[in-house]
């Protein structure tokens, strides 16, 4: 009917009233309804997630309407959990539903993009050069160069081509690599469990090059160095169902129902059956509301809270009333019972050193294999000093013996270790000095002065060595009761009977220091002892990385490590180390590593930790303000040790601690041809040159032109945006560019200038050529790349997904084709690698490249320098490559062929077998089954005959069959290959899921769960939740540390240097970033000295969302920061007003908040706002504010560059220096002006992108 | 009488109402979604003032005409004289006509400069201003021709030309019309196309205005089945 001849039955509409005339009943067209019910039609949902980082791998609907992406919900179909378990669902939080604004937003990238400068000058050099003489035309012209790279991040991008993209990449990739060497393409994309086969797209491709993937997780500083220093475990943690099997949980510095969203509802469920949940956090954090109650330490100062636990957890339940549990865990699963040598110091006192190893000792106490890295206990009952199983030593070399049954190596007879030297009034006691770092002043930090070496009485007994000479060695256990501070009636000074003394490390001592009361410290750590002890170990901390970002971050994380393990937590259901930062735990990683990585064809591949090379290559070290001086131990001889930090990473490197890359001063290429020309093996050749000083290493002269890293690709990242700390840094050293820096390096202002490393005076500035960003959105990142490419969004691709909050796969789901020109990355790589070969036909071959690999993890390498630390450079030892210095492989690079080894699974698998963590396989049978699945390539070639790898699926499956933890075959094989290790059949672990096979389309119809697999230390099992050190307490299989044990004594040279044997407290470091500059550049406004800190926001996770229209409008619609009712007063700031933060490394300019639950001395920027939003112009910098890394710049620490000793050796994102942020200062002040810079067309409505330079 | 002032006034009232109303009968009927008053208000929320006076305004202007125009001189003369009356619509359309016009401006302004507004600005929406605006500055411009002729003559026979357009009799509204000055002519003119452009436009708020709501039950039930 006609809507216009309805209205004429206006009058007859009514038919009757109800209700008392309250209602009406009407009698009318309805027709309009169906615009309603068409509003949520739709014609498909397709299973997707979203690969951000969050931890929540949450399973969601993606709903499609006449072709396009409309709406996301949760999905509601997860496998269900146990009878007494909560359902893991609904999943996903409001973010995620905000995603698919993303799609067909302004802000999408659509099309390939290159700045107009660069474009023109290659367009010009194309008309008369093939491509990569007119690469080398446009980097090797200072000008030209120059005048591209200036104008990073100012806009003026051209629509280019796939075609002419490709062209020009490959262009630059094949010129650099020829040029300089492969070592000098670089990539950066970081979390590969967010999305792993976009991750192996380009890392699959830079490995088959022979380019370098950078490390990530270290440089977020989301890397724990004490997980791998205490477990040698990188970081395992249960899931969060786990929570609910907990009877006590404290919640430290993890805001769960902020930052943890789909999973907090275990944290309220658990409330209901009685669990006691505690919060610590500074400021009123959400999670504060949720939790009986809340203890808020001043920020930076939570390792003399947990030191304070730590005292009085010892007090109560191990000297005075010892919990049996506790005591025979401490026994059987910590450093507790081995013996550590003393050394004199000064005025009698001693120091505590080393481990003692079998070596030191008559015989090598009967062991013949690596005696070096056994270290000793003694016998209870015989009182014998034994070697026990499961220490380093007995991993490598030798069979069966590497377990945690209690008998001694090799005798197999049993044992029950010594906990204590302690026998009374009989006790033999030595005085043992342990550093004290509480009474160092800073201004802005409460100290709590007492002398810096305390010196205590420790009970030790006398041992004579092998050399006959006798030593006092004491056990960690009663060293542990000498650091906490604990008066055992032995006399001497520095120890506490009452936790009311003011004496370290009491609940009375660290008041001073935390604010908080002792009467709550005791009362926390009395109720979370006395769980465990009741419930065996059911007692969890919950942390997120806040604490980790603190320069000291070891002894946050050491301190409540330790209370864990004290009350033997770690390792049983409900207990435990329950660390959340991100998606770290990539489940398949075995089956991923093969393709990601290429080792299909060729291995090993080239790795390198982030955050040197960041600290290198973005010339952060150039403007060094921290002294080593300022942080060594008191008890070390401070003129023994390099000043600046970056010497100490030089010797790393050379010494094959950490990785390198750029490698070596000259392209690797040219140093095997070099070598046969010179008739030489090439390793023997490099080590003969490297000796000779002939080469060196790159990262000995970073400023030298040819060790610059020339190319970089980053996706699936903000590296540029909110990931680049020292951000400033970044634009004026790598990209060359404006910025925002404001202090002169060292060189100017007479700083400590380091000796490894050749100073130059004149910092070069742009020394990247390309950068290549991959983004689905207009990322800060992509503003300051020379080439964008439009990629596929979480909607419009294939990949998996895993999570360490929960024990399923997920898949991401094409449910339309990526919008515009947009590709998803594994086509963008393969559509790069095929022009690669091309372009590289006729002026790169089959090369063959020498790679230097550091003394790896899990591999006999670990098994370094066992006691001094000697660096061949300075004539102290022999260069042996593998145990001294890098290791050397010669790997063979078919140029012209690298589009068909991308795409077909390499012969080198079946060969070779697979593996990981230090176990390998055959995984022959594996291969057979790709090749029935993917079918083989039957194009001539290298590639002929194997399994094809062509599309995003293809490669899924790939990891899917590969893993164990998907692949129940590979599974049992792999826990077959661990049990020769152990002596212990562990396969019935996996035996009953033998037959199963998760493929890709399994995990789309459902999320699976994954299989049991000894690449991690949890079970994912019928009967426990997953809990990180499950399978190491439960089947007894070592820990892969020093001792085999949970470790709290850390004996490395470097560590003892460090005066971090054990945890204590150390205050925050001056950066020395506020003083030259706070009211040197007033505008008449008050300023205020305030600490940065930078925690995860509510309405965006790292950048993605924040800015995603809905969450701005739900937020303030722009950058913001928070600070106290109390300090906005002091400056006369009131709520939203614009201020300016800024120190020497930058500048950033926002808006304020102003609350009663931010503390006082601090402020906070809720991480990762872009720097794309409402920021205008700076009022100290003169440009644009930039955002919360401006003010930024990391800081290394030498205890995380030590190498080849256990488990502290290299793994990529497993060790490595970690880039620190939360010590900074910074100004905060009111605005006068609020500039935004714009010209005076700055009111224009986006124009579409032009076409033409 | 001239051909033009035939088309002009006898026929082209027709044209425009025939297209008023079949236009905006198709319009309601197949383009729902586009019957509304298109507000810009959530782009820029700084109407109060202009957007209050426009309305404000127009709605009493309108209906001064209609009531003034519409009303038979028989009738009214039993209320108040030609004089008196010719009076009453100079000083109230004047009142009215000045609030109106300054609202006008205000939005006209708005619409113009405002970077926001003006990009989501269609032809449409710019028109109907700037015709409103020549329209309404035209009668505020006949106010003073009325000045010389006080006795209501002129008024009379506008009003004879519209009650002779509401029944059909051509001749005569034309013919009405011829003697009236050009300011007159002009006015009625534009004030015709203004109803051919209404359907085409944001006007048609103007006969959707929920008035409804203000005596309607509190809860509604629709029946099922509609007859």
């Amino acid at each position: 009917m006609s809507h216009f001849l309805d209205r004429l039955q206006f009058f007859k509409k009514k038919q009757s009233e109800f209700s008392d005339g309250h209602g009406e009943v009407t009698n009318e067209n309805r027709a309009w309804e169906d615009s309603y019910r068409s509003r949520w039609q739709y014609d498909k949902i397709v299973r997707s997630t979203h690969g951000v980082n969050c931890t929540g791998s949450c399973s969601w609907k993606i709903y499609v309407k006449n072709g396009l992406i409309t709406w996301e919900t949760q999905q509601t179909d997860y496998p269900r959990t146990r009878p007494d378990l909560p359902n893991h669902e609904p999943r996903g939080c409001p973010r995620g539903a905000s995603y698919s604004w993303y799609t067909y937003s302004a802000n999408r990238i659509k099309y390939p993009k290159i700045r107009k400068p660069l474009l023109k000058l290659w367009r010009e050099a194309r008309r008369t050069m093939e491509p990569v003489d007119a690469w080398g035309s446009i980097v090797e012209d200072q000008t030209k160069a120059v005048s591209y790279k200036s104008k990073r991040g100012m806009g003026g991008f051209i629509r280019s081509s796939w075609d002419e993209v490709n062209e020009l990449i490959a262009a630059a990739n094949v010129y650099t690599v020829k040029n300089y060497g492969p070592d000098r393409v670089i990539g950066f994309s970081p979390i590969p469990a967010m999305s792993m086969v976009s991750y192996a797209a380009g890392a699959r491709y830079l490995s088959l090059i022979g380019g370098v993937c950078l490390s990530f997780y270290d440089w977020y500083c989301d890397l724990p160095p004490s997980s791998p220093m205490t477990w040698g475990e990188q970081t395992d943690v249960p899931e969060s169902a786990d929570w609910y099997n907990s009877n006590y949980i404290i919640a430290w510095g993890s805001n769960v129902p902020q930052t943890r969203t789909p999973d907090a509802h275990f944290f309220t469920e658990v409330r209901y059956k009685g669990t006691k949940t505690v919060s610590i956090t500074p400021d009123y954090a959400e999670v504060s509301k949720l939790t009986d109650q809340w203890l808020n330490p001043k920020q930076g100062t939570d390792a003399a809270l947990a030191m304070a636990f730590g005292h009085v957890i010892l007090r109560e339940f191990h000297l005075e009333n010892p919990s049996e549990y506790f005591t025979d865990y401490a026994r059987k699963y910590t450093d507790m019972p081995m013996l550590v040598m003393l050394e004199d110091y000064k005025d009698g006192a001693m120091k505590s050193t080393r481990f003692i190893r079998a070596s030191d000792l008559d015989n090598n106490l009967g062991q013949d294999n690596n005696p070096d890295w056994k270290t000793v206990a003694i016998d209870e009952t015989s009182g014998d000093i034994v070697a026990p199983n499961g220490t380093i030593g007995f991993r490598w070399g030798e069979d069966g013996q590497w377990n945690l049954k209690e008998c001694e190596g090799g005798a197999g007879k049993e044992t029950k270790l010594q906990l204590t030297f302690a026998k009374g009034d009989d006790t033999e006691t030595a005085d043992v000095g342990f550093p004290y770092f509480g009474g160092q002043e800073h201004e802005y930090f409460n100290n709590n002065d007492q002398d810096d070496v305390q010196v205590r009485r420790i009970p030790v007994r006398e041992l004579t060595l092998a050399d006959g000479s006798t030593v006092k060695v004491a056990t960690v256990y009663d060293l542990m009761m000498g650091n906490y501070g604990l008066d055992r009636g032995l006399g001497g000074s520095n120890v506490a009977s009452s936790f009311d003394d003011d004496v370290p490390y009491t609940p009375a001592w660290q008041e001073r220091i935390t604010g908080v009361s002792r009467e709550k410290v005791i009362q926390v750590a009395r109720e979370f002892a006395d769980t465990a002890h009741k419930t065996n170990g059911r007692s969890m901390i919950i942390v997120g990385a806040g604490m980790n970002h603190w320069y000291h971050m070891d002894m946050n994380y050491r301190g409540l490590m330790n209370m864990l393990i004290m009350c033997g937590c770690v390792g049983q259901s409900g207990g435990g180390w329950a660390h959340y930062v991100g998606q770290e735990k990539l489940r398949p990683q075995t089956g991923w590593q093969p393709l990601a990585f290429g080792l299909d064809w060729s291995k090993p591949p080239r790795h390198m930790n982030g955050t040197s090379f960041f600290y290198n290559h973005s010339s952060q070290w150039r403007h060094e303000k921290m002294d080593t001086k300022d942080v060594l131990s008191p008890l070390a001889n401070k003129d023994d040790f390099p000043e600046h930090m970056i010497d100490w990473n030089v010797r790393a490197e050379r010494m094959g601690w950490l990785p390198s890359a750029p490698q070596l001063n000259s392209n690797p290429l040219e140093v095997v041809k070099a070598a046969e020309a010179a008739g030489k093996d090439p390793k023997d050749y490099l080590v003969e040159q490297l000796k000779s000083g002939e080469i060196k290493f790159a990262c000995e002269e970073p400023d030298n032109s040819d060790n610059f890293p020339r190319n970089m690709f980053i996706w699936r990242s903000n590296l540029l945006g909110s990931s680049g700390k020292g951000h400033e840094y970044f634009l004026k050293y790598l990209l060359g560019t404006k910025n925002g820096v404001m202090n002169e390096d060292i060189g100017t202002t007479g700083g400590t200038l380091p000796n490894e490393v050749e100073w130059v005076k004149d910092a070069p500035t742009g020394k990247v050529d390309l950068v290549t960003t991959l983004d689905f959105r207009m990322s800060s990142t992509c503003m300051y790349s020379d080439i964008v490419l439009p990629t596929a969004t979480w909607y419009e691709k294939n990949d998996l997904n895993t999570s360490d909050m929960h024990p399923f796969i997920h898949p991401l789901t094409a449910a339309v084709d990526p919008a515009w020109e947009a590709r998803s990355d594994w086509e963008i790589y393969k559509g790069i690698a095929k022009e690669f070969s091309k372009v590289a036909e006729g002026v790169l071959g089959v090369e063959k490249d020498i790679v230097t690999i550091p003394l790896l993890h899990d591999t006999a390498g670990e098994l370094g320098q066992a006691f001094d630390v000697k660096d061949w450079k300075k004539g102290e030892c022999e260069l042996i490559p593998g145990k001294t210095a890098p290791n050397m492989v010669v790997v063979e690079r078919d140029y012209p062929n690298t589009y068909k080894k991308f795409t077909s699974i390499g012969p080198l698998l079946a060969e070779a077998g697979n593996g990981g963590k230090g176990i390998a396989w055959d995984t022959k049978d594996e291969i057979a089954l790709l090749s029935e699945l993917n079918h083989t390539v039957l194009d001539e070639g290298i590639s002929e005959g194997q399994p094809v790898l062509e599309s995003a699926i293809d490669a899924a499956e790939m990891i899917l069959t590969l893993a164990p933890e998907t692949n129940g075959s590979v599974a049992v094989k792999a826990w077959d290959a661990l049990s020769k290790f152990t002596g212990i059949d562990h396969t019935h672990l996996a035996k009953q899921k033998q037959e199963e096979k998760i493929r890709f389309r399994d995990v789309v119809s459902q999320p699976r769960k994954i299989i049991s697999s000894p690449t991690w230390s949890g079970l994912e099992d019928e009967h426990v939740s997953y809990n990180a050190c499950y399978t190491n307490v439960h089947e007894l299989i070592p820990w892969r540390t020093l001792t085999g044990r949970q470790q709290y004594y850390q004996d490395h040279p470097w560590m003892q240097a460090f005066g971090e044997q054990f945890v204590s407290y150390r205050p925050p470091i001056d950066t020395k970033t506020i003083k030259p500059i706070m009211n040197q550049k007033s505008n008449g406004n008050k300023e205020i000295a305030l600490n940065w800190i930078t925690p995860h926001q509510k309405w965006g996770i790292h950048s993605t969302y924040t800015d995603n229209l809905i969450m701005q409008t739900l937020s303030r619609g722009g950058p913001i920061i928070w600070m106290s009712e109390v300090d906005a007063k002091k400056v006369d700031l009131e709520d939203n007003d614009w201020v300016e933060v800024f120190n020497i490394n930058g500048a950033i300019t926002c808006r304020v908040v102003v609350s009663q639950r931010v503390n006082e001395g601090m402020t906070m920027m809720y991480h990762a706002q872009e720097r794309i939003l409402n920021i205008p112009g700076s009022e100290t910098t003169g440009t644009r504010g930039g955002h919360h890394n401006s003010v930024t710049r990391v800081v290394l620490k030498p205890t995380h560059m030590i190498g080849g000793y256990a488990q502290q050796s290299y793994g990529f994102n497993y060790y490595g220096t970690v880039g620190c942020n939360r010590d900074e200062f910074v100004v905060v002040r009111k605005m006068n002006k609020v500039d935004w810079l714009d010209g005076p067309t700055g009111d224009d409505v986006p124009q579409p992108l032009p076409t033409e330079v | 009488m001239s051909y033009l002032n035939m088309l002009l006034f006898g026929i082209y009232p027709f044209i425009a109402i025939a297209v008023f109303v079949l236009a905006s009968w198709i319009r309601f009927d197949r383009e729902q979604y586009t019957w509304k008053s298109g507000s810009s208000q959530l782009l820029r929320n700084n109407l109060r003032l202009h957007s209050n006076l426009f309305h404000i305004g127009i709605i009493f202007v309108l209906m001064g005409h209609f009531v003034g125009l519409l009303t038979p001189h028989a009738i009214y003369h039993n209320f108040i004289s030609t004089e008196n009356k010719q009076m009453l619509a100079m000083v109230s359309g004047g009142l009215f006509g000045t609030i109106c016009l300054i609202g006008l401006v205000g939005l006209l302004k708005r619409r113009m400069t405002d970077p926001r507004i003006r990009a989501t600005s269609s032809t449409s929406d710019i028109l109907v201003l700037w015709v409103l605006l020549i329209q309404l500055v035209l009668g505020l411009l006949t106010i003073f021709a009325s000045t010389q002729h006080l006795d209501g003559s002129v008024m009379v026979l506008l009003g004879t030309w519209a009650q002779s357009i509401v029944t059909f009799q051509i001749v005569e509204a034309a013919t009405a019309m011829e003697t009236v000055g050009i300011i007159y002519k002009l006015h009625v003119f534009f004030g015709l196309t203004l109803l051919v452009i209404f359907p085409f436009t944001r006007l048609v708020h103007i006969i959707s205005v929920p008035v409804w709501y203000l005596g309607r039950n509190f809860q509604i039930v629709r029946q099922k089945n509609h007859s």
